[in-house]
């Protein structure tokens, strides 16, 4: 069955192949460092699942330690100019968009296919990583159908790659290390520390304050944790259902849909929601890391806003 | 409540600049620590905590894909498509991509977008090159571009998933609530994330035509 293993084993080779590129890549004053940090990242994705937790934690830590104090270099790009790239979007036309869509398309396509796809009872494909898998296939069958058709060198899309990963930097890393915080944040009871602090905060007796303390307060916390998933629980558990739910018989769907849209404000203003912020901002090339968040913020404190006024309004007429 | 300090750590690295990767180890160290964890535990429990996340990171497979059709010509081809049609506007190419990402995101296909596979290679520049062809050339105008061109995906995926019953969000609050004794189906969950939808794609709609507005009167200066 394929499953995350064997997209592990994809990634930490592609990784190790991008270690070696750098650590080649003279126009790179601080290949080392970048040829280490990746090396670090691709033993992580190779033999995490059979190294001690301890080891695992030590690479990280390794990665951390690398790319934390002074940074990682940007290597000398291989690359093409921009007339040979206008020459080149000319030649191919409208079948450069079809390389690129046939990722997505696959994606979709395998997601709804694996799902329900078995052989003999038995699933080729992990049903619960569907999509990750087919995403996977779809830039495998795109490098397929692109590269013979742009007569590129079988190192071209790796040293691209490269370009890419430089470009991006330590902002990779910082999604998969705040799932591993909130991790540590579950196991030493920051949620409930955070849910006594806030019940013994309010003012009892209003509903709208229960309201406003709970949509303000999932926003707030997800800015810090950078994840509504993680304010949820806490907030919910610690707001939400004691004073909404029990005491103001208030409707819990309607309570917990809101609440967590209103999560998804506090993401669109927080740096610490790296993947949606910070990665884009290095991605796009913005000189303003936190330029993506300035453009947000506006929809993000109406949308904030207008969740607090709707789940005022909803819950109390719609009251099961 | 000592645990908190780790909160602490976070928005005083943030506040500080200093690097979020540190930050982030520091956070974890100090939790973990007032947690009454000892340091070696702390580092194996954040060590087996990222080793079971790294599907996190999947997505950056697509990278090499994408920049071998940036070499190409692709991020040329989606501006010079754009450069014929003298509609398209900024704000009018963003609106449709936002419309598009809402829609599809509601459905659940979350995966349709995104930042390495749509926004970089084709959405931004798209809406780079509405920009130039409508007289906007300087690097201050293309910033703003871009960084608008990723809040739209953000805000489309964000506003719109939480429609789809099966989607990560509805099945946490499902589970949540069944651990405190509430069943609820996932459609009624999802069915209240309908009225905020309607309301994002107003408020970041009108945003966006706004955007374009003042993209115009830049151009009369």
């Amino acid at each position: 069955m394929i499953g995350l293993e064997v997209l592990y084993a994809i990634a930490g080779t592609m990784f190790a192949v991008i270690a070696a590129l750098s650590a080649f890549d003279h126009g790179n004053a601080k290949r080392w460092k970048n040829a280490a940090f990746w090396g670090l990242f691709a033993a992580c994705f190779l033999f995490g699942s059979h190294l001690p937790d301890l080891a695992n934690g030590g690479i990280v830590i390794a990665m951390v330690l690398v790319a934390g104090f002074g940074g990682l270099g940007q290597g000398k790009a291989d690359t093409t100019s921009i007339e040979q790239r206008r020459e080149s979007a000319a030649v191919h036309r409208n079948r450069l968009f079809l390389c690129a869509l046939i990722i997505p398309a696959v994606a979709l396509a395998g997601t709804m296919i694996f799902k329900t796809l078995t052989f003999g009872g038995l699933h080729p494909v992990d049903p619960k990583q569907a999509t990750l898998v087919s995403l996977v296939l779809g830039i495998i069958l795109s490098l397929a159908v692109a590269m013979p058709m742009l007569r590129a060198r079988p190192a071209e899309p790796l040293q691209e790659g490269r370009r890419l990963f430089d470009q991006v930097g330590w902002a990779l890393l910082l999604p998969q290390m705040l799932a591993a915080l909130g991790a540590v944040f579950a196991a030493a009871g920051v949620g409930e520390a955070v849910g006594a602090l806030t019940t013994a905060w309010l003012p009892d007796g209003s509903r709208l304050a229960a309201v406003v303390t709970y949509t303000l307060g999932m926003a707030l916390f997800t800015m810090i944790m950078g994840n509504a998933f993680a304010a949820f629980p806490v907030m919910t558990a610690g707001v939400g259902l004691p004073l909404i739910v029990l005491k103001f018989g208030g409707d819990p769907a309607i309570m917990c849909a809101i609440g967590m849209l209103s999560g998804f404000c506090g993401t669109l203003m927080t740096p610490m929601a790296a993947n949606f912020n910070l990665v884009p901002a290095a991605l796009l090339e913005l000189k303003d890391k936190n330029g993506v968040i300035k453009a947000q913020v506006p929809t993000a404190l109406i949308l904030l806003f207008a969740n607090t006024v709707l789940m005022y309004v909803l819950l109390f007429v719609f009251r099961f | 409540m000592l645990t908190l300090l780790g909160i602490a750590v976070v928005v005083v690295g943030f506040v500080a600049r200093i690097n979020p990767l540190l930050v982030v180890i520091a956070a974890a160290l100090v939790t973990g620590l007032a947690g009454g964890m000892g340091p070696l535990e702390v580092v194996a429990l954040f060590g087996k905590a990222f080793k079971e996340n790294r599907y996190v990171s999947l997505l950056w497979l697509v990278l090499p894909a994408i920049g071998l059709l940036e070499r190409y010509g692709l991020q040329e081809r989606a501006k010079a498509l754009i450069g014929d049609l003298k509609a398209a506007t900024t704000g009018r190419i963003l609106l449709l991509y936002f419309a598009i990402r809402q829609i599809t995101s509601a459905l659940g296909l979350t995966s349709l977008g995104g930042h390495p596979q749509m926004v970089r290679p084709l959405v931004a520049p798209m809406a780079e090159a509405a920009a130039e062809t409508h007289g906007h050339t300087d690097d201050e105008t293309r910033q703003k571009v871009r960084a608008m061109s990723a809040a739209t995906d953000n805000i489309g995926l964000f506003f719109g998933e939480d429609i789809f019953i099966a989607i990560g969000s509805i099945l946490l609050m499902v589970g949540f609530l069944q651990q405190n004794g509430i069943v609820v189906e996932p459609l009624h969950l999802s069915v209240w994330a309908i009225p905020t939808a309607i309301v994002a794609l107003i408020v970041h709609g009108i945003r966006l035509v706004l955007f374009d507005r003042k993209l115009k009167r830049g151009a009369a200066k």
